[in-house]
């Protein structure tokens, strides 16, 4: 904690965050206008008029908001379906030069809903099961379209509540071609081209071969000559000496996707150590524009809210909610891992070290923890360190961030649609409090809008703790190789074994897709649950908050008068804090008491299992 | 229903023609400009040597496991090391197992480069990386690998350390990240084959 260097990179990154938030969200406005005008016109604008010559849309016509979530619905849903056919065709497609093998059906279907649904939560290890095609083309789509239908969701309610008296909140395939083309990809070229310079790979080639210098000798399992693993007599795996004289290393169109899955809060690796991956993080300053880049849009999106609502204080007092709440993470998971775990301190770790169980050198403590808050702050799900190593407290922190909604800064879009949610039920507890009728910017908060907020808090509840509970007494993992015993698949014992579970499923209700990567997940019986509650967290969220946004549209804009609760400053921020920290406590305390808070204790005590 | 069947054609029509684009045109375009470029770098930093034979990856760890070499951190990555199958243990910090193996490692760090027993051996030399590919060690710990790989090369003290010096990658533009030592290019220059 007493790292001056760390705190400036703190400091410079919430500065440069600052700084871009504005020039941002004002490119927003003109993104999201269908007639708004852009610097990237005399490219883009032909491609955007052919597109809706081709796809047969007007423009001019804007939908109410059964129309734009169905069509965004219908559209997704051709987009997963699409998504699990080429999966399932992967060996018959293009681009594989290492032959990879098709997805079994579970698999499949857990990814395909799992990037549509922005949660890129990856059962599989992407270098050893994804074709370049599969990556480029089933997987990278679904990082735009996703980002882009996450934005147009928030943009629709921001539209809600800026109009009066009207049905309709935009067009969606309006909003969605216009993000696609004028936001996501100029941005990605520009970005994955830096990755590039940072030393991230983007080509087509096999994957290499290098010679090593010093050849070992490893054991590993024998194999028939069907390449079935061999057991003996007692069911132990035969294992047999193998000389490694050589490494082989994974190529591939990587820059390309990195950059949107990034820019996108998807989350989802080209490798299977994700961000961690030298590769996929090559420098220090590659991490330090990606995770700025995790925060960008919604961060620009409460400058966006402040500017159409004609109320820029209150765009600004959401984000300062939301600065609050990501230094408060900061602290606690920077803290926790500088501290290091003292049973290693006994048997010899110097703790001056930290925690480096699962952390890159070139990122360090503070950097690590600085990103794994970034992420799970957002929906994005990308790591630069393994969660599943993380100490107790450092592990809460991630943990807690989807409980609380992802509302700090957030998925793009869906951070924003998240958050007003929390702000409709602050006005409408502030509101009780002072005995006055509730009103969000001149719009009187009614029951419907309550019971929808409500609805949106419990689906998030239930979702994470009723399949965590039902997986945790089920046996969904993969059968014990020796044994052939059904396991419930965690890597680890006691507590942690039961953050595992939690962690994964609270990832895919969040749509966020980081792991305590201990769990075999890629199993039926977990593929099949998981991705039921990614459709759940992200389908089960935007109908009843569209719904709302339909009802704002529709409500008058009274003028305010003295009894108006301020939805600016720092009382109206603080209370919002408030709202957010006591609705995550009080749903989820009890399943965090028997996970990392138990855990801590008995690593106090030395305890192990 | 009419209405239903018209958003599923501008789905269908709409999904072939913006995954042309972000699939097809932007990694190609993407592709074409990092060969234009950044050539070295797009193609995985491979250090090559005089007979056009790869050696690895500046990026990437290789295992190194002889007195005469500098050795990288314990890799979890396949069988150890594996560029097709990166990964941590995914141990937490009550695994009993990550507690043997790091019990395991300290002794064998201390043995091999004759330390006292109790001396705090450098967490990065004992723990896995996320990656299991992690390029780099703690200056720390180079520093104390230097007494062994100098006497099993009959060389200087001295001369190990300067060399340890010039491929410490530095904090980057001096604030962003932690010094490291590039393992691989570190052990390929005590060898001569890239430049001392």
């Amino acid at each position: 904690m007493n790292n001056l260097n760390s705190w400036m990179q703190l400091a410079l990154f919430v500065g440069v965050l600052l700084l871009i938030t504005k020039p941002l969200g004002l490119f927003l406005m003109r993104v999201l206008d269908a007639r708004g005008r852009t610097f990237l016109d005399p490219v883009l604008r032909p491609l955007e008029r052919l597109t809706y010559k081709i796809c047969g849309i007007d423009p001019a016509r804007e939908h109410n908001w059964k129309q734009y979530t169905a069509a965004m619905l219908i559209f997704s849903l051709v987009a997963m379906v699409t998504t699990y056919a080429l999966l399932r065709l992967q060996a018959a497609l293009p681009l594989n030069p290492q032959k990879l093998p098709a997805w079994p059906e579970h698999l499949a279907f857990n990814t395909a809903a799992s990037f549509m649904t922005n949660t890129n939560w990856q059962s599989y290890s992407p270098e050893a099961t994804a074709s370049y095609f599969t990556n480029m083309v089933a997987l990278a789509a679904h990082n735009f379209f996703s980002a882009a239908i996450g934005i147009a969701i928030a943009a629709a309610v921001v539209r809600g509540v800026a109009r009066q008296t009207m049905s309709t909140i935009g067009n969606f395939w309006v909003d969605l071609v216009r993000l696609t083309y004028y936001l996501l990809l100029p941005v990605c070229v520009v970005f994955a081209l830096f990755l590039i310079s940072q030393g991230m790979i983007q080509n087509f080639k096999p994957y290499d071969t290098a010679s090593l210098t010093e050849p070992y000798t490893t054991q590993v399992q024998k194999t028939d000559d069907k390449g079935n693993p061999v057991n003996d007599a007692a069911g132990k795996p035969v294992m047999i000496d193998q000389k490694v004289d050589t490494q082989t290393i994974a190529e591939g169109p990587m820059a390309s996707q990195v950059a949107i899955k990034m820019l996108g809060t998807n989350g989802g690796g080209f490798t299977n150590a994700n961000a961690a991956h030298p590769f996929e993080n090559p420098t220090p300053l590659s991490n330090f524009i990606q995770m700025l880049s995790i925060f960008a849009i919604g961060s620009a999106l409460t400058y966006y809210l402040g500017r159409m609502v004609k109320h820029q204080r209150h765009g600004w007092a959401v984000w300062a909610a939301m600065t609050f709440l990501f230094l408060a993470g900061v602290f606690v998971l920077w803290r926790a891992e500088a501290a290091g775990n003292p049973i290693m301190t006994q048997l010899g770790v110097d703790p001056a070290d930290g925690n480096m169980e699962g952390k890159e050198v070139r990122f360090g403590i503070f950097n690590s923890a600085l990103f794994t808050t970034i992420t799970t702050d957002a929906s994005c799900g990308a790591v630069n360190c393994m969660h599943d190593s993380l100490t107790p407290l450092g592990g809460l922190v991630p943990l807690f961030n989807i409980h609380l909604g992802e509302i700090v800064f957030g998925g793009v879009g869906s951070g924003l649609y998240g958050m007003f949610v929390f702000i409709v039920l602050t006005v409408f507890i502030c509101g009780l409090m002072v005995g006055r009728t509730p009103e969000y910017l001149g719009k009187k908060i009614e029951p419907y809008d309550v019971k929808m907020a409500s609805l949106v808090i419990l689906i998030l509840a239930w979702d994470i703790l009723g399949f965590s509970a039902w997986a945790s007494v089920s046996n969904w993992g993969p059968p014990d190789p020796v044994t052939h015993a059904v396991t419930n698949g965690t890597n680890n014992n006691g507590p942690h074994g039961f953050s595992e579970i939690l962690y994964a499923f609270s990832s895919t209700t969040g749509n966020n897709g980081s792991a305590f990567a201990g769990l075999s997940a890629n199993t039926p019986w977990y593929n099949t649950t998981l991705a039921v509650s990614m459709l759940i967290g992200r389908i089960a969220m935007i109908i009843p908050i569209m719904a709302m946004a339909g009802a704002f549209a529709r409500k008058k804009i009274v003028a305010e008068s003295v009894g108006t609760f301020p939805v600016t400053g720092p009382l109206f921020a603080t209370l919002l804090v408030g709202v957010i920290l006591l609705v995550g406590a009080l749903n989820f305390f009890p399943a965090l008491a028997l996970g990392p808070i138990l855990e801590h204790f008995l690593m106090l005590t030395g305890k192990l299992f | 229903m009419k209405n239903i069947l018209l958003e599923i054609k501008t789905s269908v029509l709409a999904l072939i023609l913006l995954t042309l684009v972000v699939s097809g045109a932007y990694p190609l375009v993407v592709w074409a400009l990092g060969e234009a470029m950044f050539p070295h770098k797009a193609n995985g930093s491979l250090i090559v040597a005089k007979d056009g034979k790869a050696l690895g990856s500046e990026l990437l760890a290789q295992s190194f496991t002889s007195p005469k070499y500098f050795h990288p951190r314990p890799s979890a990555a396949g069988t150890g090391y594996d560029a097709t199958s990166s990964g941590g243990t995914n141990l937490g910090p009550t695994s009993q197992k990550l507690m043997d193996s790091v019990k395991a490692a300290v002794a064998q760090y201390r043995a091999e480069n004759g330390l006292q027993a109790g001396t705090l051996v450098p967490a990065d030399a004992v723990t896995s990386s996320a990656s299991g590919l992690d390029p780099h060690i703690s200056v720390k710990n180079a520093l104390l690998q230097t007494a062994r790989v100098a006497k099993a090369r009959n060389l200087s003290a001295e001369k190990v350390a300067a060399l340890v010096e010039k491929y410490t990658d530095r904090r980057q533009l001096g604030i962003f990240g932690e010094d490291g030592v590039n393992v691989l290019k570190l052990n390929l220059a005590m060898d001569g084959i890239i430049d001392q």
